[in-house]
């Protein structure tokens, strides 16, 4: 039998529902991880003992290892994964760019070269903290980097024609030059500033205070709104900038002041946490397989997902050699590297790359 | 009803496209943009798309200037239909949807799903809504363009190309869909063609292009031997059959005439 308007309309709606119910699922996994990366440490807190103290119970110490270790960190990298998520789903829209994401183009590196340049400028704080004088304008010098990546980037794509693949070469390049920039940085600093540094670019989710958690909280749900905002828009720059044009999108401002939220977004996540890669081209991926390329569901699915993947990530760096924690950075390479490759091979099979 | 006026168009430093270009569409009729590569059909269809910005000229949609509208109010007047469907990873249902995007507020509303259902109605699309638009043939993602082109409930539709990676079947198909909406909706729809037959059938007005300047414009009457051979070179007749006129090229491997 032929479906009529009416069956149309209630399977779209079916339809809707099954994507409402995939970001309820990662909604699930995201608490679950973060249930498990509170509970998972070197302390040897049961369960119980966890739960206790994030009641206001337990003892005194189960209290302070749950209330000032545990959860600023677990917080840390919700906050976190949602910026690189969140700005890896926008920056594949606007640079119709499936690898495309702040640490494949550079960003992350551009902006943590304005991070070192900052500590070591401004030097540490006070009492031999890892953490850096003034959190705010370091992050302010890893945004500028992250936006002068970020410029050049859009320089590259717009004015030069550069095809998605170039780009990301030209990523590879731009990264390069900011780490040997970092390196320089470094090679005229005192020691302390130098360790300060290297430590800082391992990345680490285990140094903001509540106040940079709630700055970076604060910046993703800005950047969330502004997205969001814009969810029809880039889903008709799917169909190509022409169309988009024509369906009223003012595509060079969109993709600017994009851009520029990306940028903002991911130059908190490195100012606070160090360079954490792939989590903005692993998220958005992962999801996309649910969602389709539909940015109303893709948007929070992709900073759900990233905060997940970080979450899993920092446990994973906290129990292969307890009481050890790995550098969170190279966990992520490791999980979003594959991921990056398949993505090129399956690019370059079905021939999207122009 | 389109009315465009002297225009003109050249690239930053380059050489001029198009030259002094004016002629008039009447609502509910189909032109067929007519000329060989290079005669300035596409770029013609860029400008009224106001996705290339002419120097000079004026275009008039029901006596408004379409160059001097607001992006949006622009996006509610023109809907454009590219010549490749677009294989994007959404469903049939969220492509048709966009065409209301210039009528957008934060959300879509239930009128704008009732237009969207009633549009994949008229094109027989029900079957394919929850299909991802990469999942279509050519012919389908056509009619797709179309159905989000009439949700945008536009006074002047421009088709570039439509049917060039289509098969028999579907060229005719689209084509005959184009010209049944025109009429139905008095809509004004441009079409870049280049086979000249389809043009004939489908189309009422024509407007021949050479070298970026206006050669021809009119009724068939204006498709005649001596302008095919002007505008593409070549030798032709012109016949008609059961009163559509048919063009039969003469074409010799040593080159025309």
């Amino acid at each position: 039998m032929k479906p009529t308007t009416v069956d149309t309309g209630r399977a779209y709606r079916r339809h809707l529902g099954r994507k409402r119910l995939t970001l309820l699922v990662l909604l699930g996994i995201l608490l679950l991880a973060c249930l498990l990366s509170v509970c998972a440490g070197s302390a040897g807190l049961g369960p119980g003992q966890v739960a206790a103290a994030l009641l206001g119970g337990g003892t005194p110490e189960s209290r302070t290892i749950v209330w000032s270790v545990r959860m600023p960190r677990a917080a840390t990298a919700v906050g976190v994964g949602f910026a690189l998520a969140m700005s890896g789903c926008v920056m594949q829209s606007v640079l119709r760019n499936p690898l495309a994401s702040a640490s494949t183009l550079g960003v992350t590196q551009g902006a943590s070269f304005g991070a070192a340049a900052a500590i070591v400028a401004l030097g540490t704080s006070a009492g031999g903290s890892v953490t850096a004088a003034h959190p705010g304008l370091v992050t302010l010098s890893a945004f500028l980097g992250g936006m002068a990546t970020t410029a050049a980037i859009l320089l590259l794509s717009r004015v030069g024609g550069a095809s998605p693949s170039a780009l990301v070469l030209a990523g590879v390049a731009i990264s390069s030059m900011f780490t040997g920039a970092t390196a320089l940085v470094q090679y005229f600093a005192d020691d302390v500033t130098v360790a300060s540094v290297v430590y800082w670019t391992f990345g680490s989710l285990g140094r903001a205070g509540w106040g940079e958690i709630g700055l970076i909280f604060a910046l993703c749900l800005l950047a969330f709104c502004y997205f969001f905002w814009n969810r029809w828009n880039y889903n008709a720059l799917e169909s190509g900038s022409a169309a988009a044009r024509s369906l009223g999108v003012r595509v060079d401002a969109l993709t600017l002041a994009s851009l520029t939220v990306c940028a903002l977004a991911a130059a908190a996540a490195v100012a606070f946490a160090g360079c954490i890669s792939f989590i903005g081209l692993l998220a958005p991926h992962m999801v996309r397989r649910f969602t389709g390329s539909d940015y109303r569901f893709l948007i929070p699915g992709s900073a759900l997902a990233g905060a997940s993947v970080l979450l899993g990530a920092d446990v994973l760096s906290r129990v292969v050699i307890p009481p050890t924690v790995l550098p969170i950075g190279s966990i992520t390479a490791f999980l979003g590297a594959p991921v990056f490759l398949s993505i090129l091979l399956k690019g370059g099979r079905h021939g999207c790359w122009r | 009803m389109l009315e465009v006026k002297s225009l003109n168009f050249a690239y930053r430093c380059g050489r001029q496209i198009l030259e002094d270009v004016s002629f008039s569409v009447p609502s509910g009729a189909c032109l067929a943009v007519l000329g060989n590569n290079g005669a300035g059909k596409s770029t013609l269809l860029g400008c009224l798309a106001r996705l290339l910005r002419p120097q000079r000229g004026r275009a008039l949609v029901d006596g408004e200037d379409l160059l001097a509208m607001s992006a949006a109010q622009a996006a509610r007047t023109v809907a454009l239909v590219s010549q490749f469907a677009p294989a994007s990873r959404l469903t049939v249902y969220d492509m048709v949807l966009l065409g209301r995007r210039p009528y957008l507020k934060w959300d879509f509303t239930a009128a704008d799903r009732a237009l969207t259902e009633e549009a994949l109605e008229r094109l027989g699309l029900e079957g394919l809504a929850l299909r991802y638009a990469d999942q279509l043939s050519g012919g389908e993602g056509q009619k797709v363009q179309l159905a989000r082109a009439l949700v945008q409930q536009p006074r002047l539709l421009l088709l570039d190309e439509p049917t060039s990676s289509l098969d028999l079947r579907s060229q005719y198909e689209v084509l005959g869909l184009v010209s049944q909406l025109c009429r139905e909706k008095r809509l004004t729809a441009v079409v870049v063609l280049h086979d000249l037959n389809l043009a004939l059938r489908f189309c009422g007005r024509f407007l021949l292009l050479h070298g970026g300047r206006v050669y021809a414009q009119g009724d068939p009457s204006v498709v005649t031997p001596r302008a095919i051979r002007d505008v593409y070179g070549m030798e032709a007749e012109v016949r008609e059959l059961d009163g559509v006129p048919v063009v039969i090229p003469s074409f010799s491997a040593g080159g025309a005439g």
